[in-house]
C-alpha cells in the first residue's frame, strides 16, 4: 500500500466521521492556538515593559530612598518621607565624575488638576528644567520648564498629553490656568500652562503627569525642607555618558551618598536601567512560562483526546479491520492506516491551530483589555513547538490503537456485525 | 492445488477443549466447485479459515500449489491471502460509506495494483452490476451487496473463491441468483470455488459434496470434473 493510498483512506475515515473528527480537532486546535497566543501575550508583555523602561531615557541610574528609610521617617513632622535631598543631587553633579553627563531630581505626589469644569487625577512632578532632557521628553506645543522658571520659582505647569486632553478637550491649553490641589485638597494653587508633552503612549507615566518647577513649590511648602534647610527630593536621576560603566558609577554614587549621609549602610537604593530591565524581564519571563505551561496542558489534553478517539475508532471498526485483513491487508498496512489517520488529524488540527493562534495574537495586539494596552509578539519557536508537539502527540496516539488493531483476530472481527 | 493432510485444530473454551478439526485431509483441484456441508460446530468454517490462511492448523500439512504454507510468516500469509483467495461472507462484509467501485478496489490497494479503477469496474460488470458502480451498500439490495462482495473476491484473479454461507442472509429467489452467478464462474470461466453451507439446496449447485461432522469428513462425493468440461485435465 502506498503512502498516498494510506492518506486517502485516512482522509476518507476522517470525513466519514465528521462530527467526531471535528470534536477531536477542536481539542488540538485550542491547544495549539492557545500555546501560540499565550506565549505571544507573555512575550508582548515583556516587550511592553522593557520598552517602557527604555523610554525613560538612556543610560540612566535611578536613586530612590530605601523602603526601610521611608518607613522609619513616616509619622515624622513632614508628610514627605525621603532621605534624599537636592543637596545630594547637587553634590553628585559637582563631584566631577567623568561618567556623569547630567543629574536631575524631583518630588512626585498625588494631585487633582482642575481647569474650569474639567478635572483629572494626576501625578505631580516637582522638578527642574533639565528633567525633560534627562528623561527624553519632548514637548508637543509650548515649552518645558526653563532655567528662568527655576530661578524665579514661577507657578507654571507642563502637562502630560492625557492630562491636557482631559482638561482642555477643545481649546489650546497654552496660557490657560490650571489649578492643582495638594495634601488631599487642603491646598490649591493656580498655575499657567506653558507646555504640553508629546504622547509617549503605552503605559508610560509621563502622559498622566503634571510638571512644575520645584523651586516655586519649595517657597510654598515649608515641609519640603529638612530641619537643616536642605530641599527634600523623592528621586535623583543620574544620566551616564554613553558607554560608561554603570556598575562602577553605581558604586561611586553609593560611596558619595554614604559619606554625605554619614552612614555605613545605605538609606537609599541605586538601580540602573539595566537592573530594571533584568528585573522586568524576569517577571515577564515567569509570566511567559506560566502562560505557556497552561497552554501546554491544554495541548496535552487535546492530544489525549486524539488517542481516545483513535481507541474508540479501533473498537468501532473491528469489522472493517477484519474485512481489510481478509482482502490481504498486512498488520503493517493496518498500523499505517491508523497512524496515518491520527497524524492527518493532528497535523490538520495543528495547522488550523497555528492560523487561529496567529490571528488571535494579531487581533489582541494593540487592543485594550481592561486598563491594559496589550502587546503581543508572535514567536516562531512557539509555532514550531506547538506544531511539533501536536504532530508528535498524533503519532504517539496513533501507535497504540494501531497496535491494538493488529492483534484483533480477523475471524472474530469478521463475525463482528 | 489445495491439499490438507491430517489437519488438526483445537480451540480452548475455558477448561474444555474442542477438536474443531480432528485429522482432516482434503484435496481440491483447479476448476472444482466444492460444497462443504455440516451442522454448526462440525468444523466446516474452521476448515475454510485454515484454507483461506485466516487461521493456522495445530497439526498437519497444508500445501497450496505445492508450497507448504504452514510455516509462512504472518506478513507473507496476509500477502498470499490477498492474491490467492477471494472471500464471500454471509453478511456481505462490505465497508460502510464506500461505493461499489471502491469496495472492489480495496484488495487491489493492498497489492499496489495500478489500474485499479478499470479492473474493479470490469469485475462489477462480470457480476452484472455495471449500473451500480457508484452505489453505496445502503443503496443496494442484499443480492446486489453480495454481488459486490463476489466482484471484490474476483478482482484479484484468485486461485480459489471461498464462500461462507453466501446465501445465508438472502431470500430463496435472490439466493438462487447468487448461486447461479457462482456456478457460471465455475462453468464458464473455470473458477475454483469452495462453498460452506448447511442448506442442501445451495450445496446442490456444487459439483462435489464434502460432509463434515465433529471435525471429521464423513462423506466426500469426490471430484466430479466430468460436470465441467473446461477442467478435464485436473481430475485425479
Amino acid at each position: 500500500m502506498s503512502m498516498l493510498d494510506a492518506l486517502q483512506i485516512a482522509v476518507r475515515a476522517i470525513i466519514a466521521n465528521r462530527l467526531r473528527s471535528l470534536l477531536t480537532l477542536l481539542g488540538l486546535v485550542i491547544g495549539v492556538s492557545s500555546v501560540i497566543a499565550l506565549i505571544a501575550v507573555g512575550q508582548g508583555t515583556q516587550k511592553g515593559v522593557t520598552d517602557q523602561i527604555r523610554g525613560l531615557g538612556t543610560d540612566l541610574v535611578f536613586i530612590e530612598p530605601s523602603a526601610e528609610a521611608t518607613t522609619q521617617q513616616g509619622g515624622g513632622a513632614s508628610p514627605l518621607t525621603t532621605t534624599l535631598t537636592r543637596a545630594d543631587a547637587d553634590a553628585i553633579a559637582a563631584s566631577g565624575n567623568p561618567a556623569i553627563s547630567a543629574v536631575t531630581s524631583h518630588i512626585t505626589g498625588e494631585t487633582q488638576a482642575i481647569a474650569g469644569v474639567n478635572n483629572v487625577g494626576a501625578e505631580s512632578v516637582f522638578t527642574s528644567s533639565n528633567y525633560a532632557e534627562v528623561r527624553d521628553l519632548e514637548v508637543a506645543t509650548g515649552s518645558f520648564i526653563a532655567p528662568g522658571h527655576d530661578r524665579a520659582g514661577s507657578l507654571v505647569a507642563v502637562l502630560g498629553s492625557r492630562v491636557a486632553e482631559t482638561l482642555y478637550p477643545s481649546i489650546d491649553p497654552i496660557g490657560q490656568e490650571v489649578r492643582l490641589s495638594f495634601l488631599a485638597g487642603r491646598v490649591v494653587f493656580a498655575f499657567t500652562v506653558i507646555g504640553v508633552l508629546q504622547e509617549v503612549g503605552g503605559a508610560a507615566d509621563a502622559d498622566d503627569q503634571v510638571f512644575v518647577p520645584i523651586t516655586g513649590m519649595a517657597n510654598r511648602f515649608r515641609f519640603l525642607y529638612t530641619p537643616t534647610g536642605d530641599l527634600r527630593v523623592t528621586q535623583i536621576d543620574v544620566q551616564a555618558v554613553p558607554g560608561a560603566d554603570t556598575e562602577a558609577l553605581k558604586q561611586q554614587l553609593t560611596d558619595l551618598l554614604l559619606f554625605r549621609h554619614n552612614r555605613s549602610d545605605p538609606d537609599f537604593t541605586i538601580e540602573s536601567q539595566d537592573d530594571l530591565l533584568d528585573a522586568a524581564s524576569e517577571v515577564a519571563n515567569t509570566l511567559s512560562i506560566l502562560l505557556g505551561s497552561i497552554a501546554g496542558i491544554s495541548l496535552l489534553v487535546g492530544g489525549i483526546g486524539v488517542m481516545n478517539i483513535m481507541l474508540v475508532s479501533v473498537t468501532e471498526r473491528t469489522r472493517e479491520i477484519g474485512i481489510r485483513r481478509a482482502v490481504g491487508a498486512t498488520a503493517t498496512d493496518i498500523v499505517n492506516q491508523f497512524v496515518t489517520e491520527a497524524l492527518a488529524l493532528s497535523v490538520f488540527g495543528g495547522i488550523i491551530g497555528i492560523v487561529i493562534g496567529v490571528v488571535a495574537s494579531l487581533l489582541v495586539d494593540g487592543s485594550t483589555i481592561g486598563d491594559q494596552e496589550m502587546t503581543t509578539v508572535i514567536q516562531a519557536w512557539s509555532i514550531a513547538a506547538a506544531f511539533g508537539v501536536s504532530a508528535g502527540i498524533g503519532l504517539l496516539s496513533g501507535l497504540y490503537p494501531a497496535w491494538r488493531a493488529t492483534v484483533i483476530d480477523p475471524i472474530a472481527a469478521l463475525r463482528n456485525e | 492445488m489445495i491439499r490438507l493432510d491430517a489437519v488438526r485444530k483445537t480451540f480452548k473454551t475455558g477448561e474444555t477443549e474442542i477438536n474443531a478439526l480432528d485429522g482432516v485431509s482434503l484435496h481440491v483441484e483447479r476448476g472444482e466447485f466444492v460444497a462443504i456441508m455440516g451442522q454448526s460446530g462440525s468444523g466446516k468454517s474452521t476448515m475454510m479459515n485454515i484454507i483461506g490462511l485466516l487461521d493456522r492448523p495445530d497439526e498437519g500439512a497444508y500445501l497450496l500449489s505445492g508450497q507448504n504454507v504452514a510455516g509462512l510468516s504472518e506478513h507473507a500469509r496476509a500477502r498470499l491471502r490477498g492474491t490467492a483467495f477471494g472471500f464471500v461472507f454471509q453478511s456481505y462484509s462490505l465497508l460502510p460509506r464506500m461505493s461499489a467501485l471502491e469496495q472492489v478496489e480495496l484488495p487491489l490497494i493492498y497489492q499496489g495494483v495500478r489500474d485499479r479503477r478499470r479492473r474493479a469496474a470490469e469485475a462489477l460488470v462480470r457480476v452484472g452490476l455495471a449500473d451500480r458502480i457508484g452505489h453505496r451498500p445502503t443503496q443496494l439490495s442484499g443480492g446486489e451487496q453480495q454481488r459486490v462482495a463476489i466482484a471484490r473476491s474476483l478482482v484479484v484473479d484468485p486461485l480459489v473463491v471461498l464462500a461462507d454461507e453466501p446465501t445465508g442472509a438472502l431470500d430463496t429467489a435472490t439466493g438462487h441468483e447468487v448461486m447461479t452467478l457462482l456456478s457460471d464462474l465455475v462453468n464458464q470461466h473455470g473458477m475454483t470455488i469452495i462453498l460452506v453451507t448447511h442448506e442442501p439446496e445451495v450445496a446442490s449447485f456444487a459439483h462435489r459434496m464434502v460432509r463434515m461432522r465433529d471435525g471429521q469428513i464423513i462423506q466426500d462425493t469426490g471430484a466430479s470434473n466430468a460436470a465441467n468440461p473446461l477442467n478435464g485435465e485436473a481430475s485425479t
